[in-house]
């Protein structure tokens, strides 16, 4: 009797061990390396724990390996990837094409309700949800507090161009090798236009009108543009058409820049010891504006690193139970038990900003979700494309980069700002004809 | 015969070759020095060569971060099994080329090394889609074949012309001696061409070692060899050079030792045929 209790209990055993084995699904995640995405490679045990029947691989590669990567898986059906990060250019385009699957299985404590209103909506089509933020970003004036309080200067709550114009020569002091202002110069859909075509936005200009016809013409640009080349002539740093976003990080964690408009994730390294030389010294500025009255609403950059099912996946339930760990509540309060509250993915809550804890911890937090706050990539009546910073259309990527090229010649002076526009805008022209947006 | 040659140039000469051989070395150097410093001092400006905090730091951190075995034995199987599969297809062709040339012959060679000038990124779809089709996606056999079939234009080139240094008159001897085809390849042309062989064989692992066009885009993690695991390192936002160096050099690592070991072959066998 006894023994064959054993036997049955061992039979029962062995056959709960075969099921598990044999449902145990491995999920393949492709991402970029950046410390969020590593500190979640590092707590994969945890959700593992939780999830014995998911195991996840890991694929980290360098951010536009990973786009041209998965491009082709996708385009092709592949199937080598079942969650993928994307950013919020990708998602609509994607979403458009049905190239993702709607994250409908997020389950009922996921609480879709908490994200960010204007991140939700980046991230959506047709009132469904196809991404889901892992951490969020917008535009922040960087500054130097020490240096701004030597040269008698206050940021004030909404600055204008004019007074970072004005900032930048009090603040500048080359023989020290501190230079007033660190922006964007390398060529890049990604990089410098990233920051110029937030700029122009600035100054009350989009990159295509109503009817798809590019704006590199107009005031705006006209005005923006001027204005960046001439700041960085004066007040930047030397070889400023070859610095993106890490080289800028570089120059101002060295004590290098007075200010710098950059996304705000650059505040979590500057503010770090570790990889900083001034942690103590930054203060958060809102993005400049540079029409009068600072309509400061929907002017900021959005951008969020976010997951995503690809449709060739076999594994879409278990993708969807990962990716609602991943962007839980729950996540954010395992990330701060083990590494602290500073270090948790920031800007896809808003429950995480009505944290004290959290707020303490990260003095950038109401810069950053005031900025967040007031950047809405939908289209508009005058603006016929998602996006602030970009235009998610497909053509973009490319456009983007031969303007951004115009734009570094302005900078490094090889060309004048007027011939640079008009390239720019000869080129957008030929480029949005030939994508059938412009009609002849 | 030894020219004279004056100390002074002889002086001279070495300095130059000294300092040519340093500016080509100096990237390597700087990665190494690079791999040990913190993210901060790698970065820092005016550069600090010698004088930081020696700290294994980042090795570690790449440690538990991925798995370098798993990426360095992918890496060597490929680099293994592609130029192996090379060898047997490019032998008998090189000794067809060099032996009974016919009229065509030199516009095959033209025709097969054609094939390396059409950009690899053109045919990165059609590719990936037989992939799919044969489930070779992120298998180790799949790219195996794709960098066997790259390299082969070089592989038979490069044996195409050793072989031709060797004078055809004693395969004729061994064939009056009575030796079959098989016999004469293995026997009487192998030992002749062997340091030919040798350097092909180096030259083709190297390339297969660095491949990081076809290596990156067909695999996703299992078969993904050294180059992967470098660009893994590569960061959008953050501070990544001294880990990226460390990846570096730990992914160059084996292939420079080999080369160390095997100088001597590179070399002759790279200068093999070019001086009568």
């Amino acid at each position: 009797m006894r023994f064959s209790m054993l036997t049955a209990s061992a039979v029962a055993l062995i056959a709960v061990a075969a099921t598990s084995a044999q449902a145990q699904t491995t999920l393949t995640i492709g991402t970029v390396n950046n410390s969020d995405m590593i500190r979640m490679q590092g707590l994969t045990p945890e959700f593992e724990k939780a999830h014995p029947d998911i195991k996840l691989n890991w694929v980290t590669l360098e951010e536009n390996i990973l786009r041209q990567r998965v491009t082709t898986d996708i385009a092709t059906g592949g199937g080598q990837f079942d969650v993928m990060t994307i950013g919020t250019y990708e998602v609509p385009i994607w979403a458009k094409q049905e190239w993702l699957k709607p994250l409908d299985g997020l389950g009922d404590e996921y609480d879709v309700d908490d994200l960010i209103p204007a991140i939700r909506s980046a991230l959506s089509n047709d009132g469904k949800l196809y991404a889901a933020p892992f951490y969020a970003e917008s535009v922040l004036t960087l500054y130097r507090k020490d240096l701004f309080e030597k040269a008698g200067l206050t940021m004030p709550e909404k600055p204008t161009w004019d007074f970072i114009a004005e900032a930048a020569e009090k603040v500048t002091d080359k023989d020290a090798g501190v230079y007033g202002i660190c922006l964007r110069g390398k060529p890049g859909w990604g990089e410098n236009m990233g920051f110029l075509g937030n700029m122009a936005r600035e100054f009350g200009a989009n990159y295509f009108d109503a009817d798809w016809k590019p704006q590199f013409e107009s005031e705006g640009w006209k005005k923006a543009v001027t204005l960046y080349v001439d700041l960085m002539t004066k007040y930047g740093p030397p070889g400023a058409a070859s610095n993106g976003f890490n080289e800028n990080l570089q120059l101002f964690g060295q004590g290098k820049c007075g200010m710098w408009i950059d996304a705000s994730v650059a505040a979590s390294f500057v503010t770090d010891p570790k990889q900083s030389q001034v942690p103590d010294q930054v203060g958060f500025g809102a993005a400049p504006c540079g029409i009068e009255g600072c309509p400061n609403d929907g002017f900021n950059w959005l951008w969020a690193w976010s997951l995503a099912i690809p449709n060739s996946s076999q594994k879409a339930e278990a993708a969807q139970t990962f990716i609602s760990w991943a962007t839980s509540k729950e996540y954010l309060e395992l990330v701060a038990e083990k590494e602290g509250w500073a270090n948790v993915p920031p800007g896809t809550r808003t429950s995480l900003y009505e944290n004290p804890k959290y707020t303490e911890a990260a003095p950038f937090a109401g810069a950053t979700l005031n900025a967040i706050q007031h950047a809405d990539p939908s289209p508009t009546d005058d603006k016929p494309y998602y996006g602030l910073q970009f235009a998610a259309i497909p053509e973009f990527q490319g456009l983007g980069t031969a303007v951004g090229q115009q734009m570094a010649a302005a900078l490094s002076g090889s060309t004048s700002v007027e011939q640079a526009l008009s390239q720019a805008q000869a080129i957008a022209t030929r480029e949005m004809t030939r994508g059938g947006y412009i009609k002849n | 015969m030894a020219r004279n040659v004056s100390t002074g140039r002889k002086i001279g000469t070495t300095a130059l070759a000294w300092f040519v051989g340093l500016v080509i070395f100096f990237p390597i150097l700087w990665t190494f020095l690079t791999s040990f410093k913190t993210e901060l001092q790698a970065i820092s400006i005016p550069p600090v060569f010698v004088g930081f905090d020696w700290t294994l730091e980042n090795y570690q951190t790449i440690q538990t971060q991925s798995n370098y075995f798993h990426f360095m034995a992918n890496s060597i199987y490929l680099s293994l099994g592609s130029t192996a599969l090379g060898l047997i297809v490019a032998v008998p062709a090189a000794w067809a080329m060099a032996f009974s040339p016919t009229k065509r012959t030199k516009d095959i060679l033209l025709w097969m090394l054609s094939t390396k000038m059409l950009p690899a990124v053109g045919v990165l779809i059609p590719v990936y889609l037989m992939f799919i089709k044969f489930g070779l996606l992120d298998s180790r056999l799949g790219l195996i074949v794709v960098l066997f079939l790259i390299n082969l234009p070089i592989i038979v080139w490069m044996l195409y012309t050793y072989f031709k240094e060797i004078p055809g008159e004693i395969l004729e001897a061994a064939r009056m001696d009575g030796a079959s085809l098989r016999k004469e390849i293995t026997q009487v042309l192998a030992p002749m061409a062997v340091p030919g062989i040798a350097s092909t064989v180096l030259l083709n692992v190297i390339l297969s070692w660095n491949e990081a066009f076809w290596t990156l885009n067909l695999t996703t993690s299992n078969a993904a060899p050294l180059t992967a695991f470098i660009a893994s390192f590569s960061s959008p936002q953050g501070n990544f050079y001294a880990k990226l160096s460390a990846a570096s050099m730990l992914a160059i690592a084996p292939i420079l030792i080999v080369g160390w070991f095997s100088q001597k072959q590179l070399v002759r066998g790279l200068t093999f045929g070019a001086v009568k």
